[in-house]
């Protein structure tokens, strides 16, 4: 009977570390930067240039995380790409002429959408539309634009 | 010439049955797996602690030492690009995904794979099988079964401490004695590292414990009865389970990326 008890005693207290070692891997280990609020409202964008903006991506408030990218996806009716984000309803006081813009984290970091405050007394809120835009900056364009001015400035 | 492509195809040919073989066996064990679980549950458990508890010695060390070598190494890799502070990221990826399976299943393998082999081994040498049978119970179901349960279920866990463990060592190690900034290490770690990383190193430990425990239990279960034969087949046991662990490691981390 001592025997089986151990036993018992043992497995017990084994499975209940592994479970605590799950539990610790699966909370503290991830999601830090995730965004998890109860209450949201979705607001809608659209870019001719998303770049590389993936869903779950931040969206922030002068560098404060405010919501998260819902979806990205190609409206066929514009031709352009559409962006449904969500805010957390605390900040239910952001005018709706702010602009949106993609930025990157970093240098080489991943995308987000920065969010910058206009002037307006309307307030955005679940399905509205944000109209200023800015895309995503391609390094490609720069360069070129770059060339351009650079030769244009030799020639002159 | 002739008798060489002669062996050559017997060999393949036997390879092919055992494994056919190898497939309707497991096909019983998890035939019989429910019942042993809700008529027998002691019988699992006590296997669950010859499997599980009993490793955690083995597991604990070699967790805390792996994780302090990853932060020692990364950290000197990581100094020449000043990416130190990412240390904690690397770290935790490659012992979540790839590090914390496979040397859990590899040191399982090990210590309770070789302990299930050759206990069923020896119990097959001494006809206590054969004995079993003869009183009409089925052996298979009193023996192999909780064995094979008792690693499945032990082996998701001894991953996951391992893996914590392992943290653990290379949080000790980077911030301790590298001076790499507590918060950093965590913040950046929890930044990049997303659920779904954890649940392909669950899938993995699942996977793994069932391979690992599966191949201990046909090892022993298909032994040659004499001493020889029961030492070879520990023997087979950790290196096929080293092999089959090795190679669905890839298969499954093709398939998740």
């Amino acid at each position: 009977m001592q025997q089986t008890r151990s036993v018992e005693i043992g497995t017990g207290l084994f499975v209940l570390l592994g479970m605590s070692a799950l539990f610790f891997l699966t909370t503290q280990t991830t999601g830090g930067d995730g965004f998890s609020a109860d209450d949201t409202y979705e607001v809608t964008a659209f870019f001719e240039n998303v770049g590389s903006l993936k869903s779950r991506a931040p969206v922030a408030m002068s560098g404060v995380t405010i919501g998260r990218v819902n979806s990205v996806t190609f409206d066929a009716d514009t031709l352009q790409a559409k962006v449904v984000f969500e805010i957390d309803s605390v900040y239910g006081s952001i005018p709706d002429d702010s602009d949106a813009s993609i930025l990157t984290a970093g240098l080489l970091g991943s995308q987000y959408i920065g969010l910058q405050a206009g002037g307006s007394e309307d307030y955005l809120e679940e399905g509205s539309e944000i109209f200023f835009v800015q895309d995503a900056i391609v390094l490609e364009n720069l360069i070129g634009k770059f060339l351009v001015n650079a030769k244009s400035g030799g020639d002159e | 010439m002739r008798s060489l492509i002669r062996e050559i195809y017997s060999n393949a040919f036997e390879f092919v049955r055992t494994f056919g073989a190898f497939q309707l066996f497991f096909l019983r064990l998890l035939r019989h797996s429910p019942r042993m679980i809700m008529r027998r549950p002691g019988l699992v458990i006590k296997q669950i602690y010859n499997t599980g508890a009993l490793s955690l010695v083995i597991i604990m060390v070699c967790g805390f030492f792996v994780g302090a070598v990853l932060g020692l190494q990364f950290y000197t890799n990581l100094a020449k690009f000043n990416a130190e502070d990412s240390v904690g990221t690397v770290v935790a990826m490659a012992l979540i995904k790839e590090l914390g399976p496979v040397i859990t299943a590899l040191l399982f393998a090990g210590r309770a794979g070789t302990a299930l082999s050759s206990e069923i081994g020896l119990m097959k040498a001494t006809d206590q099988l054969s004995a079993m049978e003869m009183m009409a119970v089925n052996p298979v179901r009193r023996v192999l079964v909780p064995r094979f349960l008792g690693g499945v279920i032990a082996m998701p866990f001894l991953v996951a401490i391992f893996t914590c463990i392992g943290l653990f060592g290379a949080n000790v190690v980077a911030v301790d004695l590298l001076s790499v900034d507590i918060g950093s290490f965590w913040q950046q770690m929890q930044t990049t590292v997303q659920p779904s990383d954890i649940h392909e190193g669950i899938l993995k430990s699942i996977v793994f414990g069932t391979v690992a425990s599966l191949l201990a239990v046909w090892e022993g279960y298909n032994a040659i009865p004499t001493a020889e034969g029961v030492g070879r087949a520990t023997t087979r046991t950790v290196v096929i389970t080293a092999i089959a662990v090795l190679i669905l490691d890839f298969m499954i981390t093709a398939i998740m990326l």
